[in-house]
């Protein structure tokens, strides 16, 4: 029965194997085939993303990273967070309970690269923008078992004694620009200025960020010392900003219709 | 590289390699595998059609069966919402007491309640409620802003220095960075705070200095009698629970850089029914758990 199932594409797999044959005695030419039949497949898979219109959800009012946001989030990837928390609430059940609303594509739009992330030694950490206190990630960060004492999570004291380095900071927004954050001159030629704004509740430093970046955008002394301008003040910034930068509650009812 | 010949023993041909005298056996394909090779392709062509596959240009073909992965999880936790509603529904319309009264009520209440604690509460309060330096011990009987049923469900609802609208809003001024009183005056007045329950015995010169300031620039907050406003949430001052400590150093660091507690509020986080679990937990529950 099987052969004669077989029968009709009898013809195909000579063909495909007999080149399969003759390809596999000459490396390169099989190190070619290999890129070909690769190719295809990204082709196929990847490449209609960039055209189909749903990839990408419509969001208006969706802001950029600020700065010191931005600064938080280099921090992050440098200390390999990523390596234990995922920024990605998957469409389960248990996931929006305990997470809330799932994550939407376009919240990643000014992500370069993404920090979805699989793997899940600790909580999601999406949505926890607000869900806790400056003073608590700052205590957290410092010595997490001081606040959670079954934590896994190792201690990142240099975080608060470390200033962030600002002297590349306009350059690494002008590199986003350049993937596609829309970043605007005025943006990367104040960077500094607004990084060191967004840690002065009420000076004129401030109301240049709030200008630039709107009236949402949290302006505290995060890490609690004054004057200075920490890898604590960029990471938490970081922190309360993560599933802000669309307001979730209004986008998600209006995409569920759709 | 040698000519393709039968292999006598086996009956199959050989590859044709061919390595210092040593062949090898071209082995024919096993009938299992084309079995699984020619099923899965059948299969592939009918989850084509069923299940959301092609790309086209600019849409996708969306496949019989009309699946959608966001409209799987709705419906989900719209079967989720239907079997919690006979009970989420009597909680959100119920006053606290009314709860307390009702034992199927109450049992919701235990079953869920530490689960909503760990996830949302204790990572500040700790899990039994108890606190920690710079967050408040919600068990003892401190309360900052009033411990009654509507003054907890409030504080949780819009937080405290938070980003709710309505948020309660308390801040300790900063005396020494303002330069309004000195790092003396702030000894002084220290040492008196420290007095008032009983931590310390100041020299009666020094007390009287520290009461003088304290009754100029503290209690407008703390009251005349320095036991706290739960309206502008200033603690008491007497009694024998701190949030920073009562040591020299914190209370000066408290006076000297002030102190502005923050917690995040909560609605739109959590349900009405939530924070009203949370609540009977925080107000019943921990206590006795002590």
């Amino acid at each position: 029965m099987l052969k004669k199932l077989l029968t009709p594409f009898r013809k195909f797999f000579h063909g495909v194997f007999g080149l399969q044959y003759k390809l596999e005695r000459y490396s390169l030419g099989l190190a070619v085939a290999i890129i070909i039949a690769g190719s295809i497949g990204g082709a196929v898979e990847i490449a209609p993303l960039f055209t189909i219109d749903e990839t990408v959800e419509d969001v208006p009012d969706m802001r950029v990273y600020t700065p010191l946001e931005q600064a938080g989030r280099d921090i992050y990837i440098r200390e390999g967070c990523y390596t234990c928390h995922s920024q990605m609430i998957r469409t389960l059940r248990d996931e929006v309970d305990r997470y809330g609303p799932y994550s939407l594509a376009v919240e990643s739009k000014y992500d370069h690269p993404h920090l979805w992330g699989s793997k899940r030694t600790g909580p999601d950490l999406a949505r926890v923008g607000g869900k806790y206190s400056d003073a608590w990630h700052f205590a957290h960060l410092y010595y997490p078992r001081d606040v959670v004492p079954d934590s896994v999570m190792p201690a990142y004291r240099w975080l608060a004694r470390r200033n962030v380095d600002l002297d590349d900071l306009p350059q690494r927004l002008e590199t986003l620009r350049r993937v596609g954050v829309p970043y605007t001159d005025e943006m990367i030629a104040n960077a500094v200025a607004d990084a060191r704004g967004q840690v002065a509740p009420d000076s004129a430093l401030a109301e240049g960020l709030i200008e630039r970046y709107g009236e949402a955008t949290t302006i505290r002394n995060f890490d609690g010392q004054p004057g200075v301008l920490t890898e604590m003040d960029a990471i938490i910034a970081y922190m309360q900003v993560l599933g802000r930068l669309v307001d979730i509650n209004a986008t998600a009812p209006t995409l569920a219709e759709e | 590289m040698s000519v393709e010949e039968r292999d006598p023993l086996t009956g199959h041909k050989t590859t044709g390699h061919e390595w210092n005298g040593i062949t090898e056996l071209n082995t024919r394909v096993p009938r299992a595998v084309w079995w699984a090779i020619g099923i899965t392709h059948v299969w592939a062509l009918i989850i084509w059609i069923l299940l959301p596959s092609w790309p086209l240009i600019t849409t996708y073909t969306k496949g019989l069966l009309g699946v959608d992965q966001r409209e799987l999880v709705q419906g989900e936790i719209q079967a989720g919402q239907r079997y919690r509603a006979y009970w989420e529904a009597n909680l959100a319309a119920a006053s606290l007491d009314e709860i307390r009264g009702e034992q199927a009520l109450m049992d919701v209440v235990v079953a869920s309640a530490p689960t909503l604690w760990g996830d949302n509460c204790a990572a500040c309060h700790g899990m039994l409620g108890v606190g920690g330096p710079g967050f408040p011990n919600l068990t003892d009987d401190a309360w900052l802003w009033g411990g009654s049923d509507e003054a907890v469900l409030e504080s949780i609802r819009v937080g405290i220095n938070a980003t709710h609208p309505d948020t309660r809003v308390s801040e300790m001024l900063a005396f020494g960075q303002l330069d309004v009183l000195t790092r003396d005056q702030i000894r002084a007045v220290a040492a008196y705070v420290q007095s008032l329950s009983g931590l310390a015995n100041p020299n009666p010169e020094v007390r009287a200095e520290g009461q003088t300031i304290f009754e100029v620039n503290c209690t407008s907050c703390h009251g005349e009698d320095a036991t706290g406003m739960n309206e502008v949430g200033a603690p008491n001052l007497t009694d024998e629970f701190w949030i920073y400590g009562g040591s020299d150093e914190a209370i000066f660091t408290s006076i000297h850089d002030g102190r502005r507690g923050w917690m995040p509020a909560w609605e739109g986080r959590l349900s009405e029914a939530q924070n009203k679990i949370l609540a009977l937990y925080l107000l019943d529950i921990l206590p006795d758990a002590q």
